[in-house]
């Protein structure tokens, strides 16, 4: 499976993979508009796994869609900001370059594998079909390529089960299919959302472990969605937190577990259930995430965080500098960061 | 920092794969080939939709020919198609000319001609065997036509969405409303010539809309599936979006359609022709017999039953067959 050397654009070694910048996504409702991702900054270099940590409706998976090309337009709408793949714009390319691109250097696991996999086809078809699509393989050669993919993402007697439907897989095994499709080609950047949300606490930890596994064997760069510190703790170098569409904290990863500098990330930290507080009530943050269609004003976390004065329901603090590879968006961030000292 | 959560290395065996179908409990019919290990019970996992609409094929045929129903209509079908592609197994000789005695008109139902014989002294028998050829053709290609039709049009309606969706379905709208019998009479009448091909023409150009909207509003549920912006992200091209994995998804509820209405298409044609503006004779169909036989069916009935009872049972054998379709076909009613 060698990568076709001219089908990669150019770019230099201090460009990075993937350039996310101010991205603004909205969805235009009939009676409202849904401001579901106000300026995401990010980049992503080679072999580097970035972690997108949000609750439900922070933005984080429409930003995957944004980056993918999948958005629903209409009703969804890009509405600022560049994207941008080894220094070329990917929003300014024509839709067929972008699908070319999809898949082959940008790829996607999706959250749930049984409903993400067609249920009439035989899994090693929909394996296939990558190479059908991409490399105009011929059928036979396909199905050759998804055993050994199979083989690859450890499902035992790949050979056999290529004639399998979906749902004839267990929920683990059904991900490493999906995880087959998406790598299938060796791509540069492959964007996991919620990879392992649909699944057995036991079998996520196989699957994460078999996504790094893979990501270290082709050095991809990963881009995990998720809502679990405790996958993020693992297996991520970088951690970006979004909430209501923004980003709030920006780090490395035991800069964030050791030192919270956003109320937020220090409250989601805070939540994780502890085997040493057993018997205690678990901690919460207050409150629930903001309707994107009305965000409150100010710092948009201002109505839930304890550490709130007056100057959070009117100004929106800015994504300010912590240290040299942080950022947070707090006001106070020197106190958050104090007080987790 | 240390890893909190460090997952033992990746064993796929400890991970449970559901028993390969077959072995599960009475769940699998007998006397299917190795094959059949893709029939899993439905049951064994509850929820799971695509489980189910996967085996949903092959339930609905288990269901099917357990229906005695369904047998009986099939087989009914099955013979009135033998009987329009082989008319001279049944029947021998085509009727007319010299095989129609003027001597022998409107004789009844007697030895060797166990139908009678009708005005121009033609075997009734022979005549209602030949005469099922054009009801079968037109019923099976109106069907296939206008289910062409709707599934092309209403795959597109459904898959772009937009303006296109809303012009397409406007025009369907308008055919939709076009009252049927009225419709068809308007046009054939402008027809001098009528044959059994102008009578397709124009049942299928009055017969699509009810299918395309089926269609659109299948593949408008189809297209918001996983699996289908799954392909979109891993870079599949448009048509290859709906030609594999909309359409294999969306097709079922049109095809059930079209095979109720299948009956109806052949009773409209005996319509038209009973009206006088289906075929004309000399041609040869159970309308025109039983236009031909009304005015003497006080005194020769034999002449206006016989077609009148092919076409009936023909008509019910494929609405049978369609409700049993359908019915196996809706997880609604099982």
């Amino acid at each position: 499976m060698e990568k076709d050397a001219a089908g990669v654009p150019p770019g230099g070694s201090g460009t990075p993979l993937l350039a996310v910048d101010n991205l603004h996504v909205e969805f235009r409702l009939r009676d409202r508009t849904v401001r579901a991702v106000n300026g995401v900054t990010y980049s992503l270099a080679e072999g580097e796994t970035l972690a997108i940590l949000g609750e439900s409706g922070s933005g984080k998976s429409v930003s995957a869609q944004a980056i993918m090309g999948i958005l629903d337009s209409p009703p969804g709408f890009i509405t600022e900001g560049t994207i941008r793949y080894r220094g070329e714009d990917m929003l300014g390319m024509e839709e067929e370059q972008r699908r070319k691109l999809r898949g082959r250097r940008i790829s996607m696991v999706f959250q749930d594998a049984l409903s993400s996999l067609n249920p009439v086809f035989r899994v090693g078809d929909q394996i296939g079909e990558m190479f059908r699509v991409h490399l105009g393989m011929s059928k036979k050669d396909s199905l050759v390529k998804a055993a050994e993919l199979m083989d690859r993402v450890r499902i035992p007697s790949a050979k056999d089960r290529i004639r399998d439907y979906p749902h004839q897989f267990s929920g683990g095994m059904r991900q490493r299919v999906m995880i087959a499709m998406a790598l299938a080609l060796e791509p540069d950047i492959v964007i996991a959302d919620e990879p392992t949300t649909a699944l057995d606490v036991t079998v996520q930890a196989q699957i994460m472990r078999l996504l790094k596994d893979l990501q270290n064997e082709m050095s991809m760069g990963l881009i995990l969605i998720t809502h679990d510190l405790g996958v993020v703790a693992d297996v991520a170098d970088r951690i970006e937190v979004m909430y209501a569409g923004r980003v709030v904290e920006e780090a490395d990863v035991e800069d964030i577990y050791a030192h919270p500098a956003h109320p937020y990330t220090e409250g989601l930290l805070l939540s994780i259930p502890r085997i040493d507080q057993k018997g205690q009530a678990l901690r919460t943050i207050p409150g629930t995430p903001p309707n994107l269609a009305n965000i409150p004003s100010g710092c948009t976390f201002h109505p839930r965080c304890h550490r709130a004065r007056a100057i959070c329901a009117v100004e929106e603090p800015a994504l300010e500098t912590v240290s040299m590879s942080r950022q947070s968006r707090c006001h106070f961030w020197p106190e958050v960061l104090d007080a987790t000292q | 920092m240390t890893e909190p959560f460090n997952p033992p290395p990746s064993d796929p065996q400890t991970e449970h794969d559901p028993p390969r179908a077959g072995g599960v409990g009475g769940a699998v019919t007998v006397g299917m080939a190795p094959d059949a290990t893709l029939l899993t019970d439905a049951s064994t996992a509850p929820g799971q939709t695509a489980e189910q609409q996967t085996s949903l094929t092959k339930e609905a045929w288990r269901d099917l020919r357990r229906n005695p129903l369904f047998i009986v209509a099939a087989a009914v079908v099955t013979l009135m198609i033998l009987v329009a592609a082989f008319p001279r197994l049944f029947a021998g000789e085509e009727p007319g000319g010299a095989t129609c005695p003027l001597g022998q008109s409107r004789l009844p139902p007697r030895a060797g001609h166990i139908f009678g014989n009708d005005l121009q002294g033609c075997d009734v028998y022979a005549k209602v065997i030949y005469g099922a050829r054009p009801s079968i053709v037109i019923g099976i290609v109106v069907t296939i036509v206008t289910l062409f039709i709707g599934i092309v049009l209403g795959s597109i309606s459904g898959f772009y969405g937009g303006w296109v969706d809303t012009i397409l379905s406007r025009f369907t709208d308008v055919a939709f409303g076009f009252p049927f019998i009225v419709g068809a009479i308007v046009i054939l009448t402008a027809f001098p010539q009528r044959s059994v091909w102008t009578v397709v023409i124009v049942l299928s150009a009055l017969g699509w809309a009810g299918l395309v909207r089926i269609m659109r509003s299948s593949v408008f549920s189809a297209k918001s599936m996983d699996y289908v912006q799954a392909a979109r992200a891993l870079g599949a091209t448009n048509s290859r979006i709906i030609i594999r994995h909309i359409l294999p998804n969306a097709v079922t509820p049109v095809i059930v359609l079209a095979t109720i209405g299948v009956g109806a298409i052949i009773g409209s044609e005996a319509t038209l022709t009973f009206l006088g503006v289906g075929l004309q004779a000399p041609a040869n169909s159970w309308g025109l017999s039983i236009s031909q036989a009304q005015r003497y069916f006080i005194d020769s009935p034999h002449m206006l039953l016989f077609p009148a009872l092919f076409l009936s049972t023909t008509v019910l054998a494929f609405i049978v067959l369609g409700d049993a379709v359908r019915d196996a076909f809706d997880p609604k009613l099982r």
